[in-house]
């Protein structure tokens, strides 16, 4: 059988690369004035914004602290500050 | 975190389910591209066959053993994607298996109005029932930046930067919806970033109509625009309410929708946030440039009644 | 039941019996009467298939390519300027490791524009990893289109076909040709059936990016299955031999070559005027034969080099030039026999270019002067008055 190796690759492996290391700033849930807009799960390029009920998070092996998530926020809940290692 | 605990979050990101692009890829921090992608596969579900041009959309999600797609999925070349996919919705009737899935071809600006249009245009002319998207981020990007047929007028880019005696690339964005337009086919629209929502309705609404389907969605690239990653939806919008970048839908020929701009904005709120077009306002003579910009949007906001 | 029939339509009858599920191609000649045939089987119900009008060759190659990742199987045919336009999409269905079958009416390459036969349009593929077979006559080419199928569907070889029939004179030739009962074909040719194709079943990601820590292996791999079918085209020649009652394909052909102290070696239809110079000079009483090469990728080194080495001189006689350097198949054949125990002198000719005619005669002045003296890039029946000469 032609194998998969070089040819193909398994769907949604990505996931085993740890984007997270990337970033310089994390962001920053506050939960004060969150009002379940969504906003944040839609416009996070990489989808890795997660929640429900007023509680979310960033999957912080992902975040690559591109900030969009904070500036589009409409009550500006969610703070992006430069993460100390 | 989730205060209710682990296993209340692990179920959540579950049921969200990352979507059908996995993250892990590639993508540049603040990529415009990968969030319109990630939208409309979200939006298409998960019966879709899809096929890739070469670019950023392959180069960051593909890095051989991973990959970052949930869905079949076939990278062929660079000018192929909608040839390849033509071949796979045959097949599909050929072999029985049409209700299996939708096919949905992708590529970027480069693949679709430069290298790709001669295949693009064959597989619309055939009547292919294939979506195909164009992710405009107005220049070759993988490859450095470079100028496409739908990078804007004075926009910086390696191959049309400005200089001593340049502005920039002094041509116009090729008219690629209208080009889809006068080849008959059903479906034709703009979208942005900028506005996910309309984004996802126009990839539903596309996928329930039978024929070939074009959608181009207006994406920033942080790296080659050169503005903050954090800025990407905000530049989006900027270029929308601008009027640089129509967002509209066209049924058989016929504009039947657009999406009016509440608060026009002058050009230069938009272009002021990209590096690419800094030099609009430090070269000596910069206030004609901007008019003949501003020139491009009050024609647009003219023409489609924005 | 055997039909005088025009090649091209030798084509389409064995195409049709193969069941393809989706033919795409752009019309160049001399291949056109192939797709023509086929569109009209199409049209009249005598074949299931999705017949694909494109815009270009390089659409038609990609149309087949998608179809043949979903698992579909298809068919192809194209010419001169049409293979050059398609040659990036064949070495990526060779990478992507796709059985697409491609017959190539061979012609000449511009410029100038010829349209007439040459071997030039074929070699400039023949690195991409797919299978190139060449035939010499009609019957020979019908039979080559089944054992192609058989040959690039085995899941050990997975690689795309290209069939090499000489423009006009073969395609536009009427010759005898016995074609195939549907039901045999049928029994010898099985449904396609790949472990790994697009669907949402399996959904995979074909077509990814390599970085260096990973292509190399993926190039060997890629040369280890297109040596393998070596061994493949001989075994599918055999089972052909089995279902249909005449043997017909393989590497080679050994003709009269027993005891001959002369061998031409030549690939196409000249091997059919070569055999009957052959027979004319054994019967002057010359050790003389000739060996046809039928699969030209893979080379098939150790049976060129076994069918030659007990011969003294080898004449190469070609129908394309490496510009810049020497004859294709000459500089194959030289590589395969150097450094070997035995070593024939060879000497290469370049003949037939943009559909020169090569009558008996020149055949054997061509031998008479590769006989005598080693040489090379010997350019036969060239005419002094248009090269500045008298």
């Amino acid at each position: 059988m032609p194998k998969p190796e070089g040819i193909v690759s398994r769907p949604g492996s990505s996931k085993e690369y740890k984007t997270g290391a990337w970033r310089t700033k994390k962001p920053i849930f506050k939960q004060i004035k969150c009002n379940d807009c969504r906003i944040c799960v839609a416009v996070c390029p990489d989808g890795i914004i997660f929640g429900a009920n007023k509680k979310y998070w960033a999957d912080l092996d992902y975040c690559k602290g591109c900030g969009i998530c904070a500036e589009e926020c409409p009550v500006k809940d969610i703070e992006m500050i430069v993460e100390v290692k | 975190m989730a205060k209710d605990g682990p296993t209340v979050e692990k179920k959540i990101k579950e049921e969200v389910v990352e979507g059908l692009i996995a993250p892990g890829h590639k993508a540049c921090s603040g990529c415009g591209l990968v969030l319109a992608a990630r939208t409309v596969m979200n939006a298409a579900g998960k019966d879709v066959i899809a096929t890739a041009a070469t670019g950023c959309l392959e180069v960051f999600s593909t890095s051989y053993p991973q990959s970052a797609w949930k869905m079949p999925w076939i990278h062929s070349l660079f000018e192929n994607s909608s040839a390849v996919a033509a071949g796979i919705e045959v097949a599909l009737k050929a072999l029985g298996r049409e209700k299996e899935a939708k096919v949905i071809a992708q590529g970027g600006d480069g693949a679709t109005a430069d290298i790709g249009i001669g295949c693009l245009s064959g597989m619309f002319e055939r009547g292919h029932n294939i979506l195909y998207i164009c992710y405009d981020n107005e220049a070759y990007m993988n490859t450095g930046v470079q100028r496409s047929g739908l990078t804007p007028f004075e926009a910086w880019t390696s191959t049309s930067p400005s200089g001593k005696v340049s502005w920039g690339n002094q041509t116009n964005k090729k008219n690629m919806p209208a080009i889809a337009a006068a080849h008959g086919i059903p479906y034709v629209a703009t979208a942005s970033v900028a506005y996910l929502k309309d984004l996802e309705r126009k990839v539903k609404k596309a996928l329930d109509i039978v024929g070939p389907k074009y959608l181009q969605i207006h994406c920033p690239c942080p790296l080659g625009w050169a503005h903050e990653p954090y800025d990407t939806i905000k530049v989006a919008k900027l270029a929308v309410q601008t009027g640089l970048i129509p967002i509209y839908e066209m049924e058989n020929g016929v504009v039947t929708s657009v999406r009016k701009i509440a608060q026009k904005k002058p050009v230069e709120e938009y272009l002021k946030l990209q590096g690419r077009f800094k030099h609009l306002f430090k070269k000596p003579g910069f206030e004609e440039e901007l008019k003949r910009i501003q020139a491009i949007a009050d024609e647009n906001i003219k023409k489609f009644n924005l | 039941m055997r039909k005088v029939i025009e090649g091209s339509m030798a084509v389409a009858e064995a195409v049709k019996v193969c069941r393809p599920h989706v033919i795409s191609a752009y019309p160049i000649t001399p291949q056109t009467h192939i797709v023509e045939n086929l569109s009209q089987f199409v049209a009249d119900g005598e074949l299931k298939a999705e017949f694909v009008n494109v815009e270009s060759e390089f659409g038609a190659a990609s149309v087949v390519l998608g179809a043949s990742a979903t698992g579909a199987r298809v068919f192809s045919s194209t010419s001169s300027q049409g293979l050059l336009l398609m040659a990036e999409v064949i070495f990526n269905m060779a990478g992507l490791r796709l059985p697409v079958i491609i017959t190539i009416a061979n012609r000449a390459v511009s410029a100038p524009i010829n349209i007439w036969n040459d071997h030039q349009d074929a070699m400039t593929v023949r690195d991409s990893g797919a299978i190139m077979l060449f035939a010499e006559d009609n019957q020979e080419v019908a039979d080559m289109h089944l054992q192609a199928y058989k040959i690039a569907e085995h899941p050990e070889i997975m690689l795309p076909v290209l069939i090499n029939m000489d423009g006009f004179i073969l395609t536009h030739a009427f010759e005898p040709v016995e074609l195939f009962d549907q039901k045999m074909a049928d029994e010898f040719l099985p449904p396609y059936k790949p472990e790994l194709y697009l669907t949402t079943k399996n959904p995979l990601t074909f077509g990814v990016l390599a970085e260096p820590d990973w292509y190399l292996e993926t190039r060997y791999r890629l040369q280890k299955a297109i040596e393998a079918s070596l061994d493949m085209i001989e075994e599918v020649a055999n089972q052909f031999n089995k279902t249909f009652g005449r043997y017909s394909g393989g590497l080679v052909e050994n003709y009269r070559l027993d005891g001959a102290e002369t061998a031409v070696v030549a690939m196409g239809s000249v091997v059919g005027t070569i055999k009957e110079v052959i027979d004319d000079l054994r019967e002057k009483g010359k050790k003389i034969g000739a060996l046809k090469v039928r699969s030209y990728r893979p080379f098939p080194k150790a049976a060129i080099y076994d069918a030659l080495k007990d011969v003294k001189n080898v004449v190469v006689i070609e129908k394309a030039i490496s510009l810049g350097a020497t004859g294709i198949l000459y500089d194959d054949l030289k590589a395969t026999i150097y450094g070997k125990p035995s070593q024939p002198k060879i000497s290469g000719f370049i003949a037939g270019l943009g559909g020169r005619d090569i009558p008996k005669e020149s055949i054997v002045k061509v031998i008479e002067k590769g006989e005598a003296q080693v040489v090379d890039n010997v350019f036969v029946d060239l005419k002094e008055y248009l090269i500045g000469g008298k």
